[in-house]
């Protein structure tokens, strides 16, 4: 798929007007709610946003019944992004799963960055 | 009997031989269904639910079990090939023959990460990347790129001093020993080696990588050491842990071997020393 990828990647340098959005967001989305986060599991705020081209979402999610991210789901480009919650607070996603980071958007950039344009592939329903 | 050899010890005909054997598995299917196993306990392995293969003190004996599976079918094809073990604290740098083409092959060049050298390089048509999480089919890497130095001796002797093997909650968040190892807490050894590779390595499906294999080697070596120096110290929780796999349960997806029984690694295999550090290198002068 390196012409997928290439087309992706031109298309995300085409939008590349939403970075400054998203590099002004950055700095906020990295502090964690560390008050949020001491052993309960109340569900982060949503987002949604375009970060280096590409829209990230992320959300609340109800009724799950695949999800292991404390009820919480991350889109990138419309496509689910497989997120997990450790217990002390952080997460992680399947695209960067041995780096934990503070909040889901933070999740959801680094995807963005490991991707380097490239498609998100839904993730085996199991 | 088996003898896993540190890798930087290997002679030229024992490299091609098991790069060979990788990819006739790759060729027949059967390692696919390794990275598809693995990427399946990423995913449902979690801190406040059932856990086996991560996260979780059956973390060192369901990577164990799952590198003998390994091993086995590389000796399907030839007896004569063990996994070898990468000691990154002492092979730290992307300029190791680890790296080199006629092993595993060298970093990904900038632009997309792409490997382009080695026999996993996509231009050498024997390595198609299937069971991924993206739309990218070829081996990619970074080396140092995510993190800048892998673990030290003595980050990993102040973690083989820890005498309690694993601690409540049993998860991600826990002190002793097997969580230092693994990473999610202190100084960081195995997630962080997985980071410094960069590319597949640092995902899910991290054992579309075959440095996978060396990597957990070294890690299943320090579990030895680990035993060694603390003979009085017992893996851990003993029984009734919900969601953990005790000593004496057994393990998914096998469903036939308990930790108990992968606790003697020499009823499997031996290491080419197990105490002294560099060995193979000592007497190689």
């Amino acid at each position: 798929m390196p012409e997928l990828s290439r087309r992706r990647a031109l298309t995300a340098a085409a939008v590349v007007a939403g970075a400054p959005f998203a590099a002004a967001t950055a700095a906020r989305a990295a502090e964690p709610h560390h008050d949020a986060h001491g052993g309960s599991h109340d569900s982060p705020e949503s987002f949604d946003e375009v970060y280096r081209g590409r829209r990230i979402q992320g959300r609340p999610a109800t009724g799950s019944g695949h999800h292991h991210g404390g009820g919480y789901a991350v889109y990138v480009d419309g496509v689910e992004l497989h997120v997990m919650r450790n217990a002390d607070g952080s997460w992680i996603s399947v695209v960067s799963h041995y780096a934990p980071v503070s909040t889901p958007r933070a999740a959801a950039r680094a995807a963005v960055d490991e991707l380097q344009g490239a498609r998100l592939e839904p993730f085996p329903a199991g | 009997m088996t003898v896993r050899k540190n890798q930087a010890s290997l002679t030229s005909d024992e490299k091609r031989r098991f790069v060979a054997a990788v990819l006739e598995l790759k060729r027949n299917g059967r390692y696919d269904a390794f990275v598809t196993t693995h990427n399946a306990f990423i995913l449902g392995d979690t801190d406040n639910g059932e856990r086996t293969g991560h996260r979780s003190p059956s973390f060192l004996p369901w990577h164990r079990r799952f590198l003998l599976e390994f091993e086995r079918a590389l000796q399907s094809v030839d007896a004569s090939v063990s996994l070898p073990y990468w000691d990154w604290s002492a092979d730290r740098s992307p300029r190791s023959s680890l790296w080199a083409p006629d092993f595993l092959g060298g970093s990904g060049r900038s632009r997309d990460g792409q490997v382009m050298d080695g026999p996993f390089a996509a231009s050498a048509g024997a390595w198609p990347i299937n069971v991924r999480v993206d739309g990218r089919t070829y081996l990619r890497r970074a080396l140092g790129a995510g993190v800048r130095e892998l673990p030290t001796r003595s980050e990993v002797d102040s973690v083989l001093a820890m005498a309690t093997y694993d601690m409540a909650p049993w998860n991600s968040a826990s002190d002793g020993f097997r969580n230092h190892l693994e990473g999610w807490r202190g100084v960081n050894l195995h997630n962080r080696v997985h980071v410094w590779v960069g590319g597949q390595m640092g995902t899910g499906v991290s054992p579309n990588d075959p440095v996978f294999w060396l990597h957990h080697a070294y890690i299943d070596k320090l579990w030895a050491q680990w035993q060694r120096r603390h003979p009085g110290s017992a893996y851990l929780p003993g029984g009734g842990t919900p969601d953990v796999v005790d000593l004496h349960e057994t393990m998914k997806p096998w469903n036939d071997t308990a930790p108990a029984d992968l606790l003697d690694h020499t009823a499997y295999y031996t290491f080419d020393a197990l105490d002294a550090d560099r060995p193979a290198r000592a007497v190689a002068g």
